[in-house]
């Protein structure tokens, strides 16, 4: 058999489950290929080669004994911001290059229960603070469809391998639009679920009440198994929502008739491209086409402000957040100096890159004193407003759809020095985080051989609807079918 | 919203994040831009709004008191930068 990398999850989940092939065999084609073409993309920090290996073997013998799960024996890539026991976790930061967590993540918890495979970590923008993986303190991940190009970020490594098949499927985080960015940027699949959805526990945070995990994936039914395994309340993260759990995979249906789709036209932005503006006006008309009921006159008019309620919130949050990075327990310490708070100081200053540092004098000015009520204070109340005006749109429609970003990927360095500019990629998926709706992206064309992603926006806790049309229009179309050219 | 050093360098000191001359100049100049941004939140009228935390609003999370095992010790201060025996080893806060 050849080309086993290529497969998707459930497509190798049937292949081991009628013995086909081995959880060894997929493992090794996996990382075979992953060293084929990882230093064109550059897409992994650290590759656990052994450690994935010894688990494949593990996972045959729980699918030989009968044990076999949707994710069991399957090679996954994750987020280097995502604690694994016994394997460095970077966040791609100097600050954290020798950090060995002592514990593994909740969602890492629930792969290793399926017997599921961990091949390596993935490259991202340091704490997740970028939207290109070009702040990342090591290197740069390419495009796979233009290497000239970012991958998007800050989720970039993970969605890039998904693309190259670096490995079956991948989790990102998406703070405020860090997996649906890169997905749309490399024509993957990418969800970020309802906040509280999946456990944050092991996350190493940057902006608490936006942080989410989530699948990156080459298709929609990849995804709601992805989705099922690492979905659920946690008593170890107390934001995680009580909610049940159900089997996403039900809502896999391609029959859309009367659904209800909500168009906010504040999405089209201005400096939008023209090719993706056509691209997704197409998929639209392609859902109408297939039985939804689009109403195209959607007005969403604080959209406007969610850059700034964002900008102000999620710094705030990581310059909290950050503190802990003092040098004394873990991660990197300056030792030159006898001094306590020169020790601190430049443990940050050696320890972080340009974004994590502008980040953390932006939230700390924001909730300094004199200033908590007109920034802080102030975008929280707004942040109510946009929660509210989503609230009132959901009940009228089932779900909106919007493009996932306002460009196609842009090329490397572009933007490094306009913090501005680099914000404004993310206009179409950061006010989801405010509100902590779930939303995926999916591949919806290309113009010029570059990806465009459409994004489907739902209620909270309600992935399924999502899902089921993220699943229809993927059943008539074949965008996602399409591999780039490494 | 037009930044001075000066400010520049106490939000610094509020953050303890040591920065070169060159940096505390660019983040003056960026930052002042970044706030610039932010003035378009004083067109909405938010006087009888109350803020949100946290999109999902849940409250009084609870659960018995019950003793569990936590890391090992061993594995906590694996990390440490400076140990001494089964603590970290800090730099004298007070002199």
């Amino acid at each position: 058999m050849t080309d086993l990398h290529q497969l998707t999850i459930s497509q190798a989940h049937q292949l081991l489950k009628e013995k086909k092939i081995s959880s060894v065999e997929l493992t090794k084609a996996s990382l075979a290929h992953l060293d084929k073409v990882e230093n064109k993309v550059q897409a992994c920090v650290t590759s656990c080669k052994d450690v994935a290996l010894e688990q494949a073997k593990e996972a045959d013998k729980a699918i030989s004994s009968g044990k076999i799960k949707p994710l069991t024996g399957i090679p996954a890539l994750i987020k280097d911001v995502i604690c694994t026991r016994g394997i460095k976790t970077t966040c791609s930061s100097r600050i954290l290059e020798n950090f060995v967590p002592p514990y593994d993540a909740t969602v890492i918890k629930k792969l290793k229960s399926e017997n599921a495979i961990i091949v390596g970590k993935t490259n991202m923008d340091e704490f997740a603070m970028g939207s290109s993986t070009e702040n990342s303190a090591f290197f740069p991940t390419r495009n796979p469809w233009d290497m000239d190009r970012v991958p998007g970020g800050s989720s970039g490594g993970s969605a890039a391998a998904v693309a190259t098949d670096e490995a079956i499927y991948a989790l990102g985080s998406d703070t405020g639009g860090s997996i649906r960015q890169p997905a749309g940027f490399c024509s993957v699949v990418g969800l970020k679920p309802t906040y509280g959805r999946v456990s944050r526990f092991g996350l190493v945070a940057f902006a608490s009440s936006l942080d989410q995990i989530g699948p990156i994936t080459k298709d929609v039914t990849d995804c709601a198994l992805v989705l099922n395994t690492i979905a659920g309340h946690d008593q170890q993260d107390s934001t995680s929502a009580p909610q049940p759990v159900p089997d996403f995979t039900k809502s896999l249906n391609p029959d859309i008739k009367n659904l209800r789709i909500g168009i906010p036209k504040e999405y089209f932005v201005e400096g939008m491209q023209p090719e993706v503006r056509a691209s997704i006006e197409a998929a639209i008309k392609k859902l109408q086409e297939m039985g939804a009921k689009v109403d195209q006159e959607v007005s969403l008019p604080l959209t406007k402000y969610a850059l700034a309620v964002y900008y102000i919130i999620a710094p705030s949050e990581a310059s909290a957040n950050l503190a802990r990075y003092d040098g004394v327990k873990y991660g990197f310490s300056y030792q030159n100096t006898t001094n306590m708070w020169e020790a601190m100081e430049k443990t940050k200053q050696f320890g972080f890159g340009a974004e994590v540092k502008r980040r953390i004098m932006l939230g700390t000015y924001a909730l300094s004193a004199g200033y908590y009520d007109a920034y802080y204070l102030k975008a929280q109340k707004v942040r109510t407003l946009i929660i509210r005006e989503f609230k009132e749109a959901f009940e009228k429609y089932d779900a909106l759809v919007t493009p996932t970003s306002p460009t196609v990927p842009f090329k490397l360095g572009e933007k490094m020095d306009d913090p501005v500019q680099m914000y404004l990629s993310d206009v179409c998926t950061l006010p989801i985080n405010i509100a902590g709706l779930p939303a995926i992206s999916i591949p919806a064309g290309f113009a010029d051989g570059l990806p465009i992603g459409l994004q489907i926006i739902g209620k909270p806790f309600d992935e399924e609807t999502i899902l089921h049309i993220a699943y229809a229009y993927e059943q008539a179309t074949d965008w996602h079918k399409r591999k780039p050219p490494v | 919203m037009k930044l001075s050093q000066k400010e520049v360098q106490h939000i610094a000191i509020l953050a303890r994040l040591g920065l070169s001359e060159a940096e505390i100049e660019k983040f003056r100049i960026q930052l002042s831009d970044i706030l610039e941004n932010f003035e378009i939140l004083k067109q909405l009228d938010t006087t009888d709004v109350p803020p949100t935390a946290q999109s999902i609003a849940l409250q009084n999370i609870l659960r018995p008191d019950e003793a569990k095992s936590s890391c090992p010790v061993e594995d906590i201060l694996a990390n440490a930068p400076q140990r001494e025996g089964n603590s970290f080893k800090v730099r004298a806060v007070l002199e």
